[in-house]
C-alpha cells in the first residue's frame, strides 16, 4: 500500500443512546461508501459482510474501514469503530472512545436525549473528541427534530443547528452525515518517524494467526518483523502481519504508522497478554512512556456455573477455555458445591456479560447450565488484618473471625420522565439507594442521581426500572468505589440441610424480606415428595422464614379410558422426564430451574 | 366353540351425546340425525369389513361406549350389535356392555338392547345431588336417573355399574357421602361402582372456568376425605375395590376393562378408537369426514411395542389392579425376571411403603397409599 496521506484518514465512531439507531447508521455508512478504493475492490468483500450482518447482536467491538469519496473530489478513509453499547463494557468502549478523533452522536427525534446518550457523550467529550449530532428517526410521526436540537444545545452544551436531519432505517440524510465526518471530524495527528506507541482498543483470538490486535496507531510506526512491547503485560514477539479491516476480513498492508487504525499479529498465544488499554511500542526503540488511561479489568459480577448433566464438566471447561481466548474479562476456577457437583465460579463484567457467556455456552457449546444466585466481589476485613475478596458465599469466614466487611458501591444516573420520579425514587431507596440530586433537562424531565450497592442492581434492577416507569426511564451506571455495610449470608435450608449454592450474602436489613420470597419461591419450584420438606431461611444458624412443602397425597389418574394407553403414558413419560431435571440434595429432589428462578424475587 | 381361539376385546365408540357435559375431553359432542345415521352405517361397515382378518380370534367382550351410545337411534345400535354376533365368534359368557345416560333412556330401549344381547349397562349417575349434577353440566336430574335404573331392573338387566364422582365443584363432604349411600342404597344394588374424582382437562369449558376463578374446585384436603369415604363406605356396601377407581361385588368386576389392565388384544371400532393387536397399537382416525368417507382406511398412529415396552405396559397397567402383577406372568412373556428389569425400582417403592410383596413374591401390587401416588409409582416403570 501506498504511503497514507493523514488529512484524509478519519477515525471516528457513533455514540448513543441504546435502540436510538447506531448500528443502523453505521450499516448506511458502509452502504454508502466504498469498503476499499476502486484499484483494492475484491469480489470476497461483500460476501464476507453478508455473513457479519446474519451473526446479529455484537458485543465486542467492529472495526471497519471504509472509502469515501466526498464532495471536494478526494477519497478519504473512514476507520469507523463501532463501540459495544452496554455498561458492562464501559471500559471497552472508553478505549474505543481513545482510539478517535471524533464522534457521531446519535439522538433519536422522539426521545432525545437518554442516560446513556450523556454518559457516553461525557465520555467522548473527555477523551477529547470532536462531536457532532445527527437527529435520526425523524420519519417517525412522534418525531420532534427541533425540540431534540435544542434540548442537545442545553444540556450537552454542543452545536446542533445544523445536525443532519436523518432516518438510518430509511437511508434519509445519509450523504449529509458522511460529509460532516470529513469537515468536522478532524485528522489524525502523530509523528510516523516516533518511537512505536500504539493503543490496544479490542483483540481476538485466532486459531491460525494466534492473538490479532486491533490497535490506533498514535506516534511511529510499525511493520512485519518488528520487536513489539506491550508496555503494561510485558509480552513481546516479532510482528508477522500489519493489516486493516475490510467487514469481517483482515486485508494485510506493509505498513501501519501514526494516525492509522489497524490489526497487528505477532504469533501470541493468548488474549491475557493484549490486555485492553495497553500501548505497543517497539521493543528495540521503546517510547518513553505509555498511552494513559490503562486499567486492569476487574469482574465485578460472580457466580457459578454447573454443567446439568454433571458428566458434562470436561466439556464445560473446554468451553470456557476457549471462550476465555477471546475474552480477557471472563475468569473461572473450579468449584465444588454439594448441590449441583462439580463446576465453575466466574468472573464477569456485569450480568450481560454474563447473560452472553451464559448464552454462548448454551447454544455454541451445547451445554445446559445451572447458574447460581450472582453476587459482586465483597471484601471482608479479618480480626487478624487479613483482607479477603469473596465471590462465593460459601466461603464467608465465621461471624467471629470478621471484623467488617465492604460491598462495591456505584454511582448511578436515571432519567426519567417527572410523572415517573416517585415510582423509581421509591425503588432506589428500597434499593439502599442514597440520593445526591436531580437536575431537571427540559421541564418534562430529570435526572436523578444515586449511589447504590452493585449486588442491589446486578439482579433485575433495570427490568424493575423499566416495568414502574412503562418502559421510559433509562439508566447508567459507574463504580464508585467500596463502603462498609452490615452485610449477612443468607443460608437455605431444605429438609434441614443446608444447601450451599442457594446461599447467597445480603444487607442486614432485606435478609428477612429476600429469606422470605426465597423460601416461598422455593415452595412453588420443589415439587411434593413422600414426605413434608420444610424449607427454612437462616442467618447465622438463626432460622428467620419457613415454609412447607407438603408431603405428596394424590398423583393418580382416576379414570384412565381404557383404549387409550399412549396417552396415559405420555403423562407417564413427562413426569419421569421431569425427575430427570432434578437435582439430589439430601433425600430432597430439587429442580434445575429452582436455583435460578430465586434471582428473580422482584414482584411488583 | 373352540376354545384353541384366541381371546380378543372388541370396543365401539359412539360419540354423540346430547351436550357435552362441562369437564369432558373425549371425543363426542351433539349431532343431528343424518350425521348419527351416516355415522352408525360407517361402524356397521368397519366391523363387518374387519370380521375376516378377525377371524382366528373369539370374542369375551365388546363394550360400546361414549359419548352416549343411548343417543343412538336404539334400531341402529342392536342393528350393529347383530353385525358383531353374526360376523364374530362370540364366546359364551361373552360380555356386552353399553354406557347410557338418565334422560336417554327408557323401558322399552333397554329391552331392545337386551334382545340384541346385551347384559351390562353402565350407567353415569355421577352425583345424587341435583345442583351438583347442573354445575358440571349434566343434562339430567336424580329422578331421571332412578327412572333410567329402575328400567333397566325391569329390563331385565343384573349386571349394572353406576358411575359416581367426587371433587366436584360446590360439592362437600356430606353431599358426597350422600350420593355414595344412595347408590348403595339402590334396590337391587348395583353389581359395579366406578368412583373417581374430577379430573380437570386442559381444554375443557370447566378448566377456563377455574382458570378465570369463576368456578372453584374442592380443596386437597375434602378431595382426600371423600376419596376416604369412598373406600370406607363402598367397602362397609360389600363392594371390593379391584381397581383405582373401580369397585365391584364379588365375581362382577367389568371383563372388557380388566382386559385392557392385563394387555389382552382389543380391536376398537369408530373415530379416536384405539387398539391393541399382537403387540402393535394403532388408533382411527379422528377426523368425521374421513372416516365416514372411508372406515376401513382409517388407522393411523402404528407403533410395534418393542419388548422393552411391553415390559412398562405391563407394569404400569397391572398395577392399576389392586391384585397387581404376576411376576411368573411377566418371567412368563419376556424370558427375564421383574428382578432382572425392575429389581433397583421396586426394592425402593417396597421400602417406600408404595409397593407389596403378595403370595410369597408371586405378585406385585400397590399399596394403599401406593395407589393414591399411582403415577408417581408407575412412571419409575419406563425405561431410559
Amino acid at each position: 500500500m501506498a504511503a497514507v496521506d493523514r488529512s484524509k484518514i478519519r477515525n471516528f465512531c457513533i455514540v448513543a443512546h441504546i435502540d436510538h439507531g447506531k448500528s443502523t447508521l453505521a450499516d448506511r455508512i458502509i452502504e454508502k461508501t466504498g469498503l476499499l478504493t476502486s484499484r483494492e475492490m475484491q469480489d470476497q468483500v461483500l460476501d464476507n459482510m453478508e455473513l457479519e450482518r446474519e451473526r446479529g447482536i455484537t458485543i465486542k467491538a467492529q472495526t471497519v474501514r471504509t472509502v469515501y469519496k466526498a464532495k471536494d473530489g478526494e477519497e478519504y478513509i473512514f476507520n469507523l469503530i463501532d463501540t459495544p453499547g452496554h455498561v458492562d463494557f464501559n471500559y471497552e468502549v472508553s478505549r474505543s472512545l481513545a482510539a478517535c478523533d471524533g464522534a457521531i452522536l446519535v439522538v433519536d427525534a422522539a426521545q432525545g436525549i437518554e442516560a446513556q446518550t450523556l454518559a457516553n457523550v461525557y465520555l467522548a467529550l473527555d477523551h477529547d473528541l470532536d462531536v457532532f449530532p445527527v437527529i435520526n428517526k425523524i420519519d417517525l410521526p412522534s418525531a420532534e427534530p427541533q425540540r431534540v436540537i435544542e434540548e442537545i444545545e442545553d444540556v450537552i452544551g454542543i452545536e446542533a443547528q445544523d445536525a443532519p436531519l436523518i432516518s438510518a432505517k430509511n437511508g434519509i440524510g445519509i450523504d449529509e452525515v458522511l460529509e460532516q465526518v470529513v469537515t468536522k471530524i478532524p485528522a489524525p495527528k502523530g509523528d510516523p518517524e516516533a518511537p512505536l506507541k500504539a493503543l490496544i482498543f479490542d483483540s481476538l483470538y485466532d486459531s491460525y494467526k494466534g492473538v490479532i490486535i486491533f490497535c490506533r496507531i498514535v506516534e511511529g510506526t510499525v511493520k512485519k518483523g518488528t520487536n513489539i512491547r506491550m508496555m503494561a503485560t510485558g509480552a513481546r514477539e516479532e510482528v508477522v502481519e500489519v493489516g486493516y479491516f475490510g467487514a469481517g476480513q483482515f486485508i494485510p498492508c506493509e505498513e501501519l504508522s501514526a494516525g492509522m487504525v489497524g490489526y497487528i499479529t505477532a504469533s501470541i498465544k493468548n488474549v491475557k497478554d493484549t490486555a485492553v488499554g495497553d500501548t505497543v511500542t517497539d521493543a528495540d526503540r521503546p517510547c518513553a512512556e505509555p498511552l494513559p488511561g490503562y486499567k486492569k479489568v476487574l469482574s465485578m459480577v460472580y457466580c457459578g456455573l454447573y454443567p446439568a448433566d454433571g458428566a458434562k464438566y470436561p466439556d464445560l471447561r473446554d468451553a470456557l477455555e476457549k471462550l476465555q481466548l477471546n475474552d480477557a474479562s471472563l475468569n473461572f476456577e473450579p468449584e465444588t458445591s454439594i448441590a449441583l457437583g462439580f463446576g465453575f465460579r466466574c468472573g464477569f463484567l456485569g450480568l450481560l456479560h454474563l447473560d452472553v457467556i451464559q448464552e454462548r455456552l448454551e447454544r455454541e457449546y451445547n451445554l445446559d447450565l445451572v447458574t447460581t444466585a450472582p453476587g459482586v466481589v465483597y471484601k471482608v476485613f479479618k480480626t487478624n488484618g487479613e483482607v479477603i475478596e469473596l465471590t462465593n458465599p460459601s466461603n464467608l469466614p465465621d461471624a467471629a473471625e470478621i471484623e467488617h466487611m465492604e460491598e462495591p458501591i456505584v454511582t448511578a444516573e436515571i432519567m426519567v420522565t417527572s410523572e415517573f420520579i416517585g415510582s423509581i425514587m421509591e425503588l432506589c431507596q428500597e434499593r439502599r439507594g442514597r440520593y445526591l440530586g436531580m437536575e431537571y433537562i427540559e421541564g418534562t424531565r430529570a435526572l436523578l442521581k444515586y449511589e447504590l450497592p452493585l449486588n442491589e442492581i446486578i439482579y433485575d434492577f433495570f427490568d424493575a426500572l423499566k416495568s414502574r416507569s412503562r418502559g421510559y426511564a433509562s439508566f447508567d451506571y459507574d463504580i464508585k468505589g467500596y463502603e462498609p455495610s452490615k452485610l449477612v449470608k443468607l443460608d437455605i435450608l431444605i429438609n434441614h440441610e443446608e444447601v450451599d449454592a442457594l446461599s447467597f450474602i445480603v444487607h442486614g436489613d432485606s435478609a428477612y424480606e429476600r429469606g422470605r420470597k426465597m423460601c416461598e419461591k422455593l415452595k412453588e419450584e420443589i415439587p411434593r415428595h413422600l414426605f413434608e420438606i420444610p424449607i427454612q431461611a437462616a442467618v447465622g444458624g438463626k432460622v428467620i422464614a419457613r415454609e412447607t412443602v407438603k408431603a405428596m397425597r394424590k398423583d393418580v389418574l382416576a379414570k384412565c379410558y381404557g383404549g387409550d394407553i399412549t396417552r396415559k403414558k405420555k403423562l407417564l413419560e413427562k413426569q419421569k422426564e421431569g425427575k430427570k431435571r432434578m437435582r439430589q440434595v439430601g433425600n430432597v429432589e430439587i429442580p434445575q430451574k429452582a436455583f435460578m428462578s430465586v434471582l428473580k424475587l422482584d414482584d411488583k | 366353540m373352540t376354545s384353541k381361539k384366541k381371546e380378543l376385546e372388541l370396543y365401539i365408540h359412539i360419540p354423540f351425546c346430547i351436550r357435552k357435559c362441562l369437564y369432558c375431553d373425549f371425543l363426542s359432542g351433539p349431532a343431528d340425525e343424518s350425521r348419527k345415521t351416516a355415522y352408525m352405517e360407517a361402524l356397521a361397515r368397519e366391523i363387518e369389513g374387519r370380521a375376516g382378518e378377525l377371524a382366528e380370534y373369539q370374542v369375551s367382550s365388546v363394550f360400546v361406549g361414549g359419548g352416549t351410545p343411548s343417543v343412538a337411534e336404539v334400531g341402529q345400535l342392536a342393528r350393529l350389535l347383530w353385525v358383531v354376533r353374526e360376523k364374530y365368534q362370540l364366546t359364551e359368557d361373552v360380555e356386552i356392555t353399553v354406557e347410557v345416560n338418565p334422560g336417554t333412556v327408557d323401558r322399552e330401549k333397554l329391552e331392545v338392547y337386551r334382545a340384541a344381547g346385551v347384559n351390562r349397562l353402565s350407567i353415569g349417575l355421577q352425583s345424587a345431588d341435583d345442583g351438583e349434577l347442573a354445575s358440571i353440566g349434566r343434562i339430567h336430574t336424580v329422578k331421571q336417573f332412578e327412572e333410567a335404573y329402575g328400567a333397566a331392573v325391569a329390563a331385565g338387566f343384573e349386571n349394572i355399574n353406576v358411575d359416581v364422582m367426587s371433587a366436584l365443584p360446590g360439592q362437600n363432604r356430606e353431599n358426597y357421602r350422600r350420593t355414595l349411600e344412595y347408590v348403595t342404597g339402590l334396590q337391587p344394588k348395583p353389581a359395579h361402582i366406578s368412583a373417581y374424582s374430577l379430573i380437570l382437562e386442559e381444554g375443557t369449558p370447566l378448566y377456563e372456568r377455574v382458570q378465570t376463578g369463576e368456578i372453584e374446585l374442592v380443596e386437597e384436603e375434602t378431595d382426600r376425605l371423600m376419596y376416604a369415604d369412598t373406600k370406607e363406605l363402598l367397602k362397609a356396601a360389600g363392594y371390593e375395590r379391584y381397581e383405582i377407581s373401580n369397585y365391584a361385588l364379588p365375581g362382577r368386576e367389568c371383563r372388557h376393562n380388566c382386559g385392557y389392565w392385563t394387555r389382552k388384544n382389543y380391536v376398537g371400532f369408530g373415530i379416536g378408537a384405539a387398539s391393541l393387536l399382537e403387540n402393535v397399537r394403532f388408533r382411527n382416525t379422528d377426523d368425521m369426514r374421513q372416516y365416514l368417507k372411508s372406515p376401513l382406511e382409517c388407522r393411523r398412529d402404528w407403533q410395534q411395542l418393542t419388548p422393552g415396552e411391553r415390559q412398562e405396559e405391563f407394569m404400569f397397567l397391572g398395577l392399576r389392579l389392586t391384585a397387581g402383577i404376576s411376576t411368573d406372568a411377566f418371567a412368563a412373556e419376556f424370558g427375564v425376571t421383574t428382578e432382572q428389569v425392575y429389581g433397583d425400582v421396586i426394592r425402593k417403592n417396597l421400602q417406600d411403603g408404595l409397593l407389596v410383596c403378595a403370595e410369597n413374591g408371586a405378585r406385585i401390587a400397590l399399596t394403599e397409599r401406593g395407589l393414591d401416588l399411582a403415577n408417581y409409582v408407575m412412571s419409575q416403570f419406563l425405561q431410559d
